[in-house]
């Protein structure tokens, strides 16, 4: 296993092992055991004589920065400074779960939340244990000792390193329960740190799914049916056998793999190649077809979701005005930049993987059933992520690896093209949704109708979670706003178009709240009343939420003057328990074309953890959002995807971002999710802007074709 | 033979000359902070620089850049100090993911060295082929700026 280990090290190394720590405390089960066993009350930290701290990160470091938070959490309760602790990443093992999922997945901005108390607990017990150890030592109470920057201190000031009491302490019965330390007396969780991994990915050494490198290793391109879904009929390789570099081609059930000692051999091994497909079931949808199963199934009633409240019918029956519109969201890739990829070696007994991925435990019990090995002989290595956004929620990408190293018994890496990536996604649904509202005389919202026709990921990606019909997943933004409604319902009808859908960063808000808030505002304006002031109203009972909103106003100065042609748009969502608002600015600096100033964020997300992190990651979902707007569309026709590289599939850039302005609200409350939070408003804060600019109501993104 | 200097090490490769220079210097030389993102010169996740000029190396074969100087994100450090472009990363806390910030660095690197202060509109010209989906372009204009010296 000595192939394993390496290259776990070097992983570990990636991730941040800046200070010579001897690696033999890798927390692999079959790593060579230590010359001093490490203090490891719990699988998540460990000490070793040398007072080298690590922590084990059992979620995918995609970008949003959670090795740095989890390694907060453990540092801040054991009292050590951030910059002795390392991180590794935890292999595919149930030691290794989510409490709070029973699995290890990285997603829906649970990680901070979930892992807060199991970090925070983690790092209480290990430096209760220090303490206990130096109280034998010392033959004193514990009860007199304090911990301080990685030493225990004793009354009369003595210290002693915690390297030095670990092995001691490792004797120690392990506290069944510790005491956690009041939000008062933080002194690391809620500051501003570096990125933990920020050295690695400054220097080139930081290692993702696409750099692992195993001796023996060969390189594998495949094609897939260009309409989605289809299979290999026939494949004429003979060409592609006779171009250098080229050691095999495999055909697996979805595609053919060409299998080289370069990268590059692969490549052009598969231009050689000549594949007919059976085109599958597909192979007549369009984006038109598709529209025509929401437009029909919009037409007809949806399934109620939740408790409606009130009466909408009666309301709308009786109300001064009403308004009825609907709204298109297309079909989005993730992009992810780094294509999606992953390595595997297997030699009939064993299995190993190596990949990006958000569910190790989940390909592994794939992978296990797919060659019929035992869990225990498969492997699944955890490297950096090149970006995640929800796409590595999947492993078919793993498993197209497995189905070609199972045939060749050699270490292969298969790498996506870009148009790979973009063509073959686990999409973003499209969705439609149609919103009936009503406001009365003084222009007060007192009724609103939203019915969603979308595909459900959960139905397909976890359907326990979905229980007679109620998907509040797929439904987010629509069922779940901040606000209260006099009279609310809401309908879900759930298309099934063969197109695979998957989770895309904050999913259903991000369609669903480009609807609830563009509407919103056409409610508003109907009545004669300022956004803002409608939506006011709507918080009467949701002070935390009313709280964020005055945030977001007062940091962009809504209300006061705008240079000459610039307007606000502002809307709001609630996500993974956080509340969000946005406010963005915006101009038509030439006809059509969109430019968007600034973006403002207020978030409220309990207890900050990485403050930097945090402003990072509302950063980032905020511009994740507006590319969206802005540009993202993928589009059908003969079942296959239209769009291929970052040509046709625009996404947004540097000339483009508008700058970023952040408020986020103190509190010392639990944390909840913040990594997708800022994604959902975006889009329709700046179609709101839009129709003050234009007076014009634009329906569908994105939004730069709507407007032209 | 190929023949190239990267880093300031001459690499002789056993390629074909049409490989890209991307794959050349991943696969074959073993750099691979170099990225590859989409294969046509459309990301910049690839960026390096030939002589000091940005190129997207997923588009450029090895065998016509046979004998220059290429420079990589492992190339930046000299003599283990590390370049005002990677010094001002560290200080704006610029990566997310981080896949793109080789080829952001390798362009950022390429602007300040023929234009040591640069406008922002300078900026968004040199920087704007360069995609990043986690969308860190305040932080990477906040960098470049920084090592720049300029506000």
């Amino acid at each position: 296993m000595l192939a394993t280990r390496g290259d776990f090290i070097k992983v570990a190394t990636a991730a941040g092992l800046t200070l010579g720590l001897p690696l033999g405390t890798a927390v692999e089960a079959d790593a060579a055991g230590p010359v001093a066993p490490p203090l490891s009350p719990s699988a998540w930290v460990q000490i070793n004589p040398a007072g080298a701290v690590t922590v084990v990160i059992n979620k995918a470091e995609m970008g949003q920065g959670v090795a740095t938070a989890l390694a907060m959490m453990v540092a801040e309760e054991l009292d050590v400074p951030l910059a002795l602790v390392s991180t590794q990443f935890a292999p595919a093992d149930p030691r290794y779960i989510d409490p709070a999922w029973g699995d290890m997945v990285t997603g829906g901005s649970t990680s901070v939340p979930d892992m807060y108390p199991v970090m925070r607990n983690a790092g209480a017990t290990i430096r209760a244990m220090l303490i206990a150890a130096a109280a034998q030592q010392w033959g004193v109470p514990a009860a007199t000792l304090s911990t301080k920057a990685g030493f225990v201190v004793g009354a009369d000031g003595k210290t002693a390193s915690y390297g030095s009491l670990a092995a001691v302490a490792a004797t120690l019965p392990v506290p069944s329960a510790v005491a956690l330390k009041p939000a008062t007396s933080f002194e690391l969780i809620g500051t501003a740190q570096p990125r933990i991994d920020l050295p690695a990915k400054l220097n080139g050494t930081a290692q993702f799914g696409i750099d692992v490198k195993l001796p023996g290793m060969l390189y594998a391109s495949m094609v897939r049916s260009p309409a989605i879904g289809g299979t290999p009929a026939h494949v004429d390789a003979s060409a592609a056998k006779k171009i250098a570099g080229v050691k095999d081609v495999v055909t697996t059930s979805r595609g053919v793999a060409v299998v080289a000692t370069t990268y590059w051999a692969a490549l052009k091994g598969r231009k050689a190649l000549h594949v007919s497909w059976n085109s599958g079931a597909n192979v007549h949808v369009t984006s038109a077809s598709i529209q025509a199963q929401h437009d029909a199934a919009l037409a007809k009633p949806g399934f109620v979701q939740g408790k409606p409240v009130g009466d909408v019918d009666a309301a709308l029956k009786t109300a001064h005005k009403t308004l009825t519109a609907t709204y298109h969201a297309p079909y989005l890739a993730h992009a992810t930049m780094e294509p999606m990829n992953a390595t595997a070696s297997y030699t009939g007994d064993a299995l190993e993987i190596w990949a990006p991925n958000q569910v190790p435990l989940q390909a592994q019990k794939a992978a296990a059933a797919m060659t019929g090995l035992p869990v225990s002989a498969v492997k699944v290595h955890s490297t950096f992520l090149g970006g995640g956004f929800g796409r590595r929620l999947e492993h078919d990408y793993i498993a197209d690896v497995v189905e070609v190293t199972k045939q060749i018994r050699k270490p292969v890496k298969l790498i996506w093209t870009r148009e790979d990536d973009v063509q073959h996604d686990f999409f973003r649904s499209g969705s439609t949704n149609k919103l009936t509202g009503a406001i009365d005389a003084n222009g007060a919202i007192v009724a609103l109708h939203h019915h969603v026709a979308a595909t459900s990921v959960t139905a397909r990606w976890a359907p326990q979670f979905i229980q007679n019909q109620q998907d509040s997943y797929a439904m987010e933004g629509a069922s779940s706003t901040p606000y209260t409604f006099a009279n609310f319902a809401s309908e879900w009808s759930p298309i099934d178009t063969g197109i695979p859908v998957g989770y895309w960063r904050a999913p259903g808000a991000n369609a669903n709240t480009f609807a609830t808030e563009s509407f919103l505002d056409e409610l508003a304006h109907a009545g004669g009343q300022d956004p803002v002031a409608v939506r006011r109203a709507l918080l009467a009972g949701n002070p935390r939420a009313l709280a964020v909103l005055d945030a977001a106003v007062a940091k962009a100065g809504y209300g006061r003057p705008l240079p000459n042609g610039h307007a606000h748009g502002v809307a709001m969502v609630v996500w993974a328990g956080s509340i969000g608002a946005v406010i963005a600015e915006v101009s038509l600096a030439k006809k059509n074309a969109i430019t968007v100033h600034t973006l403002t964020v207020a978030a409220d997300v309990g207890q900050p953890i990485n403050r930097d992190g945090l402003e990072a990651q509302l950063q980032s979902g905020a511009l994740f959002g507006l590319s969206a707007a802005l540009y993202g569309k993928i589009t059908f026709a003969n079942g296959a995807v239209q769009q291929g590289n970052f040509d046709t599939f625009r996404v947004l850039r540097m000339d483009e971002a508008p700058a970023i302005r952040t408020a986020v609200i103190a509190s010392t409350a639990a944390p909840t999710g913040a990594g997708e939070l800022a994604t959902p408003p975006v889009p329709a804060a700046v179609n709101n802007a839009l129709f003050v600019l234009t007076g014009k109501r634009y329906r569908s993104m994105p939004l730069s074709e709507a407007i032209v | 033979m190929i023949a190239l200097f990267i880093n300031g090490t001459k690499h002789e490769l056993d390629v074909p000359a049409d490989m890209p220079l991307l794959w050349a210097v991943r696969d074959v030389a073993g750099l691979t902070g170099t990225k590859f993102g989409c294969g046509q010169a459309l990301c910049g996740a690839c960026t390096v620089q030939m002589n000091g000029i940005p190129i997207r190396s997923c588009s450029v074969a090895v065998g016509d850049v046979a004998g220059q100087k290429i420079t990589t994100v492992e190339g930046l450090t000299h003599d283990g100090k590390p370049h005002p472009v990677q010094s001002a990363w560290h200080a704006e806390n610029v990566p997310q993911c981080g896949y793109c910030q080789s080829g952001q660095m390798m362009a950022a690197a390429a602007l300040l060295a023929s234009t040591p202060k640069p406008t922002d509109a300078q900026i968004d010209d040199a920087m704007s082929g360069n995609i990043c989906r986690c969308g860190m372009y305040p932080r990477i204009k906040a960098a470049i700026k920084r090592a720049a010296g300029v506000a």
